[in-house]
């Protein structure tokens, strides 16, 4: 009796096994809820069995379908319940981000060491149709933004001037004026740093956009240190953090160019984001997390991939912004496979084809001051 | 038909909560019960997650009535607090009290007064101290709705809580409970929760009910309802959720909570049976999307004219 219990114990573990090889999260706390739950149950039919490891075992809608494989290859049969399984949810289409009026730059005194003229061009124009040195002038303007640090609610509280009542604070003080609440003491939730992440696509297609938007991270880097993590996705995601905390952006950007193996390459935009997101954006990276993306969206690979990618990424960050340098362009629409795929999850679709809109990413999109930077000499 | 206390300890297995969460007109599939029965059983928090309208706030209350054990709801929301959860003072009673201590000229001793602020009566309880005080006459049901929708700080918090049922009062002192509640938390899925919160709980995924079960659903929520109508209904909520379905791709479709409702609408409208006027009048209780009932109205007919699935397993 005792070695038959210790047998069907083994047996059980032994399922836990193949599911953890198998990619469920099955943790030593789970297996023991599941011995627990199989105790509690009748176990002389393979239905509760299934039901006691699939309650105790899984986590979330995708472990499902791994699970019903392992259960009939290891049991042998088919699973009780081949009902449908998680999808993911369909989202309503994203509020599209419209840019403010470009105000008057008449006033504006550029002295950048370009002509007023030559500036007030190069602002609007898209980077992609410049020569080698106005880009490069574009490029230093970049660098030169003054990006601002998101911020989030906490649940602390604290003393502030406007806010709800402070009604604990309020009786304290009416005590000392004999019951009459003079002073109406206010708090608000307090806030901390909201991490920011970038995602920059380097591949081939995104060629003449890679180095002001790496310039534009750099700057966020910078602005946010220790709350912003920055990647470069081409054919290869590499983690570019560490270089871009490099004060000065030229070297900066030379310690990036060394770092990333794949200038240049095609883009396998889904595989990265999963990779991505199984290496940083589950352990809490992304979770809460200002997430924002730059590619045009040729995706080479399996664009299904990305839309299920996008969608984890979309439940684990607090919004999604995509930047795609062709929205600029008359009559754009997404209609490329990768673009389309993403679509339901973005919340923030902007262009940052230009210095212009560069600004309006850094300042509008990720909250900031639109002091300095530019229009400082 | 109210349980005797200690309803939980008699039930001896799934397929007997079945039948009783079918007293209690809630048709549970055989995953839903031993869900339910496990998480008594085992005294773990049960996490519910599936699309809206599927059942999982009802599948809460049924429970609750199996057990005879009162319901106490939180309902989370963007920027819910702990404040809103666990519980608040009563501020303008305190002040009240506060003048009229003044008034009978028992303002002498401050500090005296001040504690005497921060009684019992004067504090205002939530539906999570209202779960533990709850526990005096027997485990009440929590339930923890749309958890997705609160934040992390929240979750860490709620963590907190589901780990040792007790809350600390500065002022009062800590509570505690006998018996911890049956806790159901249900998520929408629109906001990853975090595998700390998840490892604490039994996961339970609800899929759609089969045409069979969905049918039976209505039925048993609407039996006024002509058979051949709860059918037809139940036939189209199928298609207009089955993702392979020609033409129908739909932002949101409809839970089994719509066609109930869509049911109960074609009642009151007088329909003994699906025909395209009726349905296309009555849609507003079924699909809640303009996008989506545009391209509904559009298939209208090819919606109505499909014969019924066949019977699922």
């Amino acid at each position: 009796m005792e070695r038959a219990a210790r047998d069907a114990i083994e047996t059980l573990l032994g399922f836990v096994r193949t599911l953890r090889a198998a990619g469920v999260g099955a943790d030593t706390g789970r297996a023991a809820a599941f011995l627990r739950a199989v105790d509690t149950l009748d176990v002389t039919r393979p239905e509760p069995v299934y039901w006691a490891g699939r309650l105790t075992l899984c986590s979330h809608g995708a472990d499902l379908a791994r699970y019903d494989a392992c259960f009939a290859a290891y049991f042998g049969g088919a699973a009780p319940a081949a009902a449908e399984h998680a999808r993911p949810l369909a989202t309503t289409a994203p509020a599209m981000w419209n840019p403010p009026a470009s105000d008057d730059t008449d006033t504006d005194t550029d002295t950048t060491g370009l002509a007023a003229g030559d500036t007030e061009v190069l602002r609007t124009a898209d980077i992609a149709a410049l020569t080698r040195e106005e880009r490069a002038a574009v490029a230093r303007l970049v660098s030169r933004i003054s990006a601002d640090r998101p911020r989030r609610r906490t649940r602390r509280l604290e003393p502030a001037v406007h806010g709800r009542l402070d009604h604990r604070r309020m009786l304290r003080s009416a005590l000392r004026t004999g019951g009459e609440p003079l002073r109406l003491p206010r708090r608000h939730r307090s806030t901390r740093p909201r991490r920011v992440v970038l995602l920059v696509d380097i591949s081939g297609s995104m060629a003449p956009y890679a180095d002001a938007l790496l310039r534009l991270a750099h700057v966020v880097v910078r602005g946010h240190p220790r709350h912003t993590e920055a990647f470069s996705v081409g054919t290869r995601l590499t983690r570019l953090t560490p270089q871009m905390r490099l004060r000065d952006p030229a070297a900066a950007l030379a310690a990036v160019a060394d770092a990333i193996p794949d200038w240049s390459g095609g883009t396998r935009l889904g595989t990265e984001l999963k990779e991505f997101l199984d290496l940083y954006g589950r352990r809490g990276t992304a979770r809460g997390a200002l997430a924002i993306i730059a590619s045009d969206g040729w995706e080479r690979g399996d664009a299904a991939l990305l839309g299920t990618q996008m969608a984890r990424l979309a439940r684990l960050a607090h919004r999604v912004v995509w930047v795609n340098p062709h929205k600029a362009q008359p009559g754009y629409a997404p209609l490329t496979a990768g673009m389309r795929a993403a679509w339901p999850h973005i919340d923030d679709f902007v262009s940052g084809h230009s210095l212009d809109a560069l600004e309006q990413l850094a300042t509008a999109v990720i909250g900031g001051r639109r002091e300095g930077g530019v229009h400082r000499a | 038909m109210a349980d005797a206390p200690g309803a939980a300890a008699a039930i001896t297995g799934p397929e007997q909560f079945a039948r009783r969460l079918d007293e209690h007109d809630y048709l549970a599939d055989d995953g839903a019960a031993t869900a339910c029965f496990l998480a008594v059983r085992m005294g773990r928090p049960l996490f519910l997650e599936g699309d809206a309208g599927v059942g999982k706030t009802e599948l809460a209350k049924a429970l609750a009535a199996v057990l005879d054990a009162p319901l106490i709801r939180l309902q989370c929301y963007e920027g819910i607090d702990a404040a809103q959860a666990l519980y608040d003072w009563d501020y303008p009673r305190q002040l009240l009290h506060l003048r009229a201590a003044q008034a009978a000229g028992a303002g002498a001793d401050a500090d005296q007064l001040e504690s005497g602020l921060y009684d019992r009566r004067f504090l205002l309880a939530r539906p999570l101290l209202r779960a533990l005080e709850a526990g005096a006459a027997g485990p009440g049901v929590l339930l923890v709705d749309e958890i997705d929708r609160a934040d992390d700080e929240f979750e860490a918090f709620l963590l907190e809580f589901l780990s040792d049922f007790t809350i600390s009062i500065p002022e009062l002192g800590t509570v505690r409970t006998a018996n911890p509640p049956v806790v159901v938390l249900t998520s929408n899925r629109t906001r990853e929760v975090h595998d700390a919160l998840k490892r604490r709980c039994l996961y339970h995924w609800m899929p759609n009910p089969g045409f069979e079960r969905e049918a039976a659903i209505i039925r048993r929520r609407l039996p006024e309802a002509a058979d051949r109508l709860v059918h037809q209904v139940a036939a189209a909520g199928q298609r207009l959720r089955d993702p392979d379905s020609e033409g129908f791709d739909l932002v949101k479709p409809p839970g089994v909570a719509e066609t109930i409702d869509w049911t109960a609408a074609l009642v009151a409208l007088g329909a003994r049976e699906l025909d395209p006027d009726t349905a296309a009048r009555s849609l507003g209780a079924l699909i809640k999307h303009r996008e989506d009932s545009e391209a509904v109205r559009l298939k209208l007919a090819a919606l109505l004219d499909g014969h019924e699935p066949e019977p699922a397993g």
